[in-house]
């Protein structure tokens, strides 16, 4: 029998449908992967076996009378950012370890309503605060890609690094994951694998642990193209219980792909370029332009000015979202509670020096400072301006373009340890990601090629707000031309 | 007129005082203002939270429209202007009755703007305080320190709760000007339905702002706006009774004077009223104070109101004290003084005009702002659970006008109606307490008294004042039931005065 955890979401939900296999089968197959995998990857921060084989059966029984949702009998993996009822939930984070949510979120919900088994939490980057996944609480997770020049542990991006390396690595077959100021596409890109943010308001940020509200977006780290826009449509939803959550419909995207990019016209930024940006990843851009120009599309040039304020803006919204949004975090209802405290002030500082790791400190004092008398007008509202201004240079280029291409990320996969010294170095990680972010655009990286080392290296499609339609017909163009089939080989 | 302003004199010479309020009124509304939690009185300790309210991971504010539609009605009953467009901050401090580590409310663009209060004052003058905004917030939980000796509980019962902040400019001069105006709010309040202005359930509550200045000062803030001619302030926080309020005003006035004279400067602070010891005491300096952090808040958009709504609010909103107080002055006839003391409860108003149709207004009007409000003071009531039907109180006044019974007659009557003994027509037929308006009955009663005390007689024809004696007779023989009038007027022509 072929090995179940190789098929993409796609083949797997045909192959259910088909009852070529049971969804017990294919759980069992993740299961096995995962606890000969999890010792050396660490993706996984809880693994769900009982409740997975349960969810399992359940769906198989659905099949069995010819029911079943969207994603029925699918085996997949949760970012330990959603909280599951009665599953611990910790955010990759000290702080609520041991925390069990009474309550769903509605992503999750959602795929739970479509069929999907649940696998287990995965690993991150402590509370979404991180580009290498090496602040968890619970250690970082491993890139399964290595190196053709060296053995050394490569990160496999943060912060969604769990869900992209158990993607990667075979140990789910997609990955619910959630993105800030990168933490789907640059994780992806890192790992050879699909990612998408969604317009903001597309998924509802309901029963997610927040990180920077007005910034925060879920969606699924897959295989391919087609795997994105099958789970993508299961996890967005209209949520009256996310105020920021879009009235729409969601639209089945699977009929965007295979339609080719005849016609459309695909701007390519001058800004976003780096110093010290490798030749490969410029040559890949090059490449993703001729592709698509070969396909059909014209290839425009535009100019996005406020591009270099982006990633400043970032780090002054973001921690100042953040440094109000874990105060509650306080050692008072749940999570960590310092011992011995001798007053009140004692207790939060104690309770919350114990159980926040040190970025999410430095990210939560950032945003305590911008905040503060005195400087709010100076970084907040500033930044906030400049949030416009990036909004509005997308704004100004959408009568001429139909979707924008750029590189995901300024490398391939560093090794672990690499950029922990300099947290400024870490957060140029998110240099071409934060802008679709920043402006609540879709956004999606797709593997395009390899770099001399023979990573992954991603390019990036950005969309007009609510258009993923173009941003997966651009994709698919880009993952059909570029033919990525390479995987990393098996060292675990 | 009396002078408004109250002056105290010092040392060194006179001072004013300057008062600005800011009140803190609960919203009356079943669910609190960002989670479908219920609000309510009396429920268990954290019976009455929700996941939002307790501030767990991922819980996310959804606000209540009803509350933001009794802020808009509020703002109207101010005659303020509704801001269309406003938005929600987070204060950011931590405490342990604050579960999210930040109160959601408005700082930067509250839903109510600008509007005034007119006020009357003990003397029948008026005066006007302008409200410089309204807006919504979170109220927080409450934390028990006296269950244990050596640890706190929180009850979050009340977290989330909505809170109508209403802040006035200084524009309150006396003790008493800060009371009436709150007395006034409340009843505005009340008569919107928008908050219950129970002060003993904390339901309204207020922080007094309270500076000092020489005369001339506030007369010059006025002109220019320009607040450094006003002395620094204090703000004496949370204080729930309207006696609170005055005492603590005078004494923080007091307090500021001795400083100023003695060379001393105001800190600008906070401070608590304690009325045990009838003193304010600093709670926090400027220096201590938070920082709050104010940012808009990222997981609430906007909030907009459509002008068609704010229309409808409108048309819906019942009649407002000083147009029932005009109009009682207008359709009934009564003094200033006396639709003012009616319309200072809404339901003491509509008792008066379901008494007063078709009767003495004026007689309506005594008969319910004494009688009826005594009794049910002395009962522990106030009119909305009054036992007594305004018909029984028209049917007396007609029983008045129409000469059945004496006015004397009429407090004996009501005696036995507010015991319940049935309508006042029953109790003067049960009792027999109907006027004697039969002139041959009183004369009879004149003669007999005249024949008794001949030598009284004789004395009256000299001193004509001692017919009162002769009419406090006649009234002893009939039992009180005699009308006066037609005694006077008997007695008269027999004693030929």
């Amino acid at each position: 029998m072929t090995d179940l955890t190789k098929l993409t979401l796609k083949g797997a939900l045909d192959g259910l449908k088909a009852r070529d296999f049971s969804s017990e089968e294919i759980t069992r197959a993740f299961l096995s992967n995962i606890e000969a995998a999890n010792p050396t990857l660490n993706a996984y921060v809880e693994v769900t076996a009982d409740k997975a084989l349960d969810m399992a059966r359940a769906s198989d029984a659905r099949l069995a009378k010819g029911e079943g949702g969207a994603l029925e009998g699918a085996p997949l993996g949760i970012k330990d950012l959603f909280c599951t009822d009665g599953v611990q939930t910790t955010a990759g984070s000290n702080m609520l370890k041991g925390f069990v949510p009474p309550y769903e979120s509605t992503v999750t919900a959602n795929l739970w309503r479509d069929g999907a088994v649940m696998l287990g939490k995965l690993n991150m980057d402590e509370f979404a605060m991180g580009s290498s996944n090496e602040t968890s609480a619970f250690g970082p997770v491993v890139n399964p890609w290595k190196s053709k020049t060296s053995n050394a542990d490569l990160t496999p991006g943060g912060s969604s690094g769990g869900s992209a390396s158990a993607v990667a690595g075979e140990l789910c077959l997609a990955a619910t994951a959630s993105d800030t100021g990168g933490s789907i596409r640059q994780p992806a890109a890192f790992t050879g694998t699909v990612g998408i943010k969604p317009t903001y308001g597309r998924a509802s940020r309901f029963g997610m642990v927040a990180f920077a509200s007005s910034l925060d977006q879920a969606g699924p780290i897959t295989k391919t193209v087609e795997d994105a826009a099958i789970f993508l449509r299961s996890m967005c939803s209209f949520d009256p219980k996310d105020s920021t959550s879009l009235d729409v419909e969601t639209p089945d995207w699977t009929q965007a792909l295979g339609k080719g990019v005849k016609g459309l016209r695909i701007g390519i930024p001058s800004e976003y370029v780096v110093d010290g940006m490798p030749a490969e990843q410029m040559e890949l851009w090059e490449q993703g332009k001729t592709w698509l120009r070969e396909a059909g599309a014209e290839i425009v040039d535009i100019s996005l000015p406020h591009t270099k304020y982006a990633l400043p803006t970032y780090y002054i919204i973001a921690p100042a979202e953040a440094s109000s949004n874990l105060a509650r975090y306080d050692g008072m209802r749940f999570g960590h509670r310092a011992e011995g405290a001798k007053s009140l002030t004692d207790l939060y500082e104690t309770s919350r020096a114990e159980g926040f790791g040190k970025e999410v400190q430095r990210r939560l004092t950032i945003g305590a400072y911008v905040l503060s008398a005195g400087f709010y007008d100076a970084y907040y509202v500033k930044a906030l301006k400049v949030r416009r201004r990036i909004a509005q240079d997308f704004d100004a280029v959408w009568d001429r373009v139909d979707a924008i291409l750029t590189p995901s990320t300024p490398s391939a996969a560093f090794a672990l340890g690499d950029k922990q010294i300099d947290p400024v170095t870490m957060y140029l990680n998110d240099v071409f990601t934060v802008t679709a972010n920043l402006a609540g655009l879709p956004g999606i990286s797709v593997p395009a090629g390899v770099d001399s080392g023979g990573l992954p290296l991603g390019l990036q499609v950005i969309g007009k707000a609510l258009d993923e339609a173009t941003v997966f017909q651009v994709a698919d163009a880009l993952e059909q031309a570029a033919g990525f089939v390479a995987k990393p080989e098996k060292w675990w | 007129m009396s002078d408004p302003v109250k002056t105290i004199d010092g040392r060194t010479g006179p001072w004013e005082i300057v008062l600005g309020l800011e009140v803190h009124a609960q919203v009356a509304s079943k669910a609190k203002l960002f989670s479908g939690a219920a609000v309510g009185f009396g429920a268990g300790p954290n019976e009455q939270v929700s996941l939002v309210d307790a501030g767990f991971p991922g819980m996310l504010p959804v606000l209540n429209r009803f509350c933001v539609e009794q802020a808009v009605r509020t703002g109207l009953g101010l005659r303020a202007k509704i801001n269309e467009k406003s938005q929600f901050d987070r204060k950011n401090y931590f405490y342990p009755d604050l579960p999210t580590g930040y109160q959601i409310s408005q700082l930067y663009h509250p839903i109510v703007g600008e509007g005034v209060v007119e006020v009357e004052r003990d003397d029948g003058s008026f005066f006007n305080v302008r409200i410089e905004r309204l807006h919504l917030e979170q109220d927080a939980g409450k934390l028990i320190h006296d269950l244990s000796p050596s640890e706190s509980y929180v009850d979050l019962n009340r977290a989330g709760t909505a809170l109508m902040e209403i802040v006035s400019r200084p524009d309150m001069r006396s003790p008493d000007e800060a009371v009436a105006y709150l007395k006034k709010l409340r009843t505005i309040l009340i008569y919107l339905g928008t908050c219950d202005g129970d002060m003993e359930k904390g339901n309204l509550r207020a922080d007094v702002n309270v500076s000092v200045c020489r005369p001339g000062q506030y007369e010059k803030y006025r002109e220019s706006g320009d607040f450094g001619h006003l002395g620094t302030r204090c703000e004496i926080k949370n204080v729930n009774s309207f006696r609170f309020i005055s005492q603590a005003i005078g004494y923080e006035a007091r307090r500021q004077i001795e400083i100023l004279e003695d060379g001393g400067v105001i800190d600008q602070e906070t401070r608590l009223y304690d009325p045990t010891a009838g003193e304010t005491r600093s709670m926090r300096s400027k220096e201590e104070a938070h920082d709050y952090r104010y940012f808009p808040d990222p997981d609430l958009l906007p909030l907009e109101i459509e002008r068609a709504w704010i229309e409808e609010i409108k048309a819906s909103l019942p009649e407002l004290p000083d147009d029932k107080r005009r109009r009682f002055m207008a359709d009934y006839g009564l003094s200033q003084y006396d639709a003012g003391v009616l319309i200072s409860e809404q339901a003491k108003a509509d008792y008066f005009e379901a008494a007063a149709k078709g009767r003495d207004a004026k007689l309506v009007s005594n008969w319910v702002t004494n009688e009826v409000s005594a009794r049910l003071t002395a009962d522990g009531k106030d009119f909305s659970d009054n036992p007594l039907p305004a018909a029984h109180v028209a049917q007396l006044v007609e029983l008045i006008e129409t000469n059945v019974i004496s006015s004397k007659i009429a407090k004996e009557v009501f005696d036995h109606v507010w015991n319940g003994e049935g309508s006042p027509a029953e109790v003067v037929e049960k009792h027999g307490l109907k006027q004697v308006t039969d002139t041959a009955a009183i004369e009879k009663a004149v003669d007999e008294i005249i024949a008794a005390n001949p030598d009284k007689a004789a004395a009256v024809a000299e001193k004509p004042q001692a017919i009162g004696w002769f009419v406090g007779q006649v009234m002893k023989a009939t039992g009180g039931k005699a009308n006066p009038a037609a005694v006077n007027e008997i007695l008269k022509a027999k004693l030929g005065l």
